[in-house]
């Protein structure tokens, strides 16, 4: 028997999806970017509609300055962890860069996105806590409560009356209780009620980590995230994010006034042991951040784009998520259609996410989307057209 | 706070017959992943059902251990004793 006979299951669900002699939609190669919204697949130019790129700062010139200039002066790694040798006066200087951007007094970073979800909630709950995590809570979320040995409680998706049921349930049990939540989910672009999250938070006594990973740069007056916009920042304890998406480039980072913060710096396996982040993606970053501040006008762009792309594909009858925000996905029922679907929108210059269950909500698939601030009116024009198109050929939407 | 296993696992069967691409045939027996064709999304919005229907919070790590619908039913009437 292979050590490999277990994903039998996973390679005939692969070979369903290329059978028809479709791309494997999970190997696509951008040969190289054009800009921040075209780049070449399979040696023509495509528009890049799934990239999480929302601000577009991953082709930044100032941010290219930045790193250029600093791999002359600092290497191309620190070859080292965060505890060890692995901590430069650039990680410090981005960690005070990145707290005063969220008003906050501590702040830490990771070495990706990924690794602080997975960090921070493995080290804040303890074997003899609860975390409640959102069903449709990210990957990282549910690998770090799995790393983190506290009992793990879902509530229904943004529903925090649900919440505030299981929480009663808890009534007194010992152990802290930390709530985790997105500010916008992934799969389908909502946007979490972080008001009344906070309210129950408040009301029991538990703690909040919000995930704001896909909301930063995208969404508040400052672009500090949902919590802002909903003007509940105290309420919450713990802020997560991420350095690749509205900031394009790579990393992760955890911001709170909690003076424990520094502690969890000793404990946090994530942390601990893998290398830090290298010089140039550091100063990107800084500089990435310093033009997301600067320069508010593409977020308001971003936000037009994402009500011009969800409205457009909602016109030509297809079915998306209830709000406009950067990520809009277009619900299709089998999974077949879907990838039909996905291969001819990519035949005809357009590239999606082609997102399948179970890592989707409700076991529907979906062309997952995400808008850029950098894209122009003709660019979504264009792609809505090309679904259009497709939805057609199919026998889709309306 | 009175339901025994077998009323417990009654419950989930009677649950799990409203979804109709359920086999009609199963028992407390019946293996959950395997008789049941769920992934681990379908078995976690499930437990959130029956978590409901008794008031209970099954926690995940608890999950990892049951097999049948009676280990189901076991380890909820254990969570509801307390335990």
């Amino acid at each position: 028997m292979s050590i490999f006979t277990k994903y039998e299951p996973l390679a005939r669900s692969l070979a369903a999806v290329t059978n028809g002699g479709g791309r494997n939609p999970f190997s696509v190669v951008i040969d190289h970017p054009v800009s921040s919204t075209v780049g070449v697949i399979e040696g023509r130019e495509t528009l890049l509609f799934g990239t999480n790129n929302y601000l577009g700062l991953s082709q930044s010139e100032a941010a290219i300055d930045a790193a250029i200039g600093t791999v002359r002066t600092h290497g191309v790694g620190t070859t080292g962890s965060r505890i060890a040798n692995g901590t430069q006066g650039l990680h410090r200087q981005l960690e005070e860069r990145i707290a005063a951007f969220f008003r906050r007094r501590h702040c830490m970073v990771f070495s990706t996105g990924y690794q602080a979800n997975l960090g921070m909630i493995s080290a804040l709950a303890g074997k003899d806590d609860y975390l409640l995590l959102d069903a449709d809570s990210h990957a990282s979320i549910y690998d770090g409560s799995r790393l983190s040995q506290a009992q793990v409680i879902r509530f229904r998706h943004n529903d925090p009356e649900d919440l505030h049921k299981r929480l009663r349930r808890l009534d007194g049990t010992p152990g802290a209780k930390l709530i985790v939540v997105e500010g916008i989910y992934s799969m389908m672009g909502d946007v979490v009620p972080m008001a009344e999250f906070a309210a129950v938070k408040r009301e029991t006594g538990a703690w909040l980590l919000a995930d704001e990973a896909h909301s930063v740069g995208v969404m508040g007056e400052h672009g500090r995230g949902v919590a802002e916009a909903c003007g509940v920042e105290d309420d919450v304890d713990f802020v997560v994010g991420t350095f690749s998406k509205s900031l394009g480039t790579v990393g992760g980072y955890c911001v709170s006034d909690q003076d424990g913060l520094d502690l969890i710096r000793l404990c946090s396996r994530p942390y601990m042991f893998t290398a830090s982040l290298p010089p140039d993606v550091i100063a990107a970053t800084m500089a990435a951040l310093s033009e997301l501040e600067r320069r508010p006008e593409l977020r308001h762009r971003l936000m037009d784009n994402a009500q011009r792309l969800h409205a457009g594909l909602n016109a030509i009858g297809l079915r998306t998520g209830p709000q406009a925000s950067p990520v809009v996905s277009v619900v299709l029922d089998e999974v077949a259609q879907a990838v039909q679907f996905w291969n001819r929108l990519l035949d005809l210059g357009v590239y999606v996410n082609l997102s399948l269950p179970p890592a989707t909500p409700d076991q529907h698939p979906l062309l997952r989307t995400s808008v850029m601030a950098t894209h122009d009116a003709a660019q979504i024009d264009q792609a809505i057209e090309i679904f259009a198109t497709v939805a057609r050929e199919m026998g889709a939407g309306r | 706070m009175s339901e025994t296993v077998a009323d417990v696992s009654a419950l989930i069967i009677q649950t799990l017959l409203a979804n109709p691409k359920v086999p009609r045939d199963i028992s407390g027996s019946s293996k959950i992943v395997e008789d049941l064709a769920f992934d681990s999304l379908a078995v976690m919005n499930f437990v959130m059902e029956i978590e409901d229907s008794l008031d209970v919070s099954v926690p995940l790590d608890r999950l990892a251990d049951i097999r049948t619908i009676d280990d189901l039913a076991n380890c909820i009437v254990s969570l509801k004793q307390g335990d």
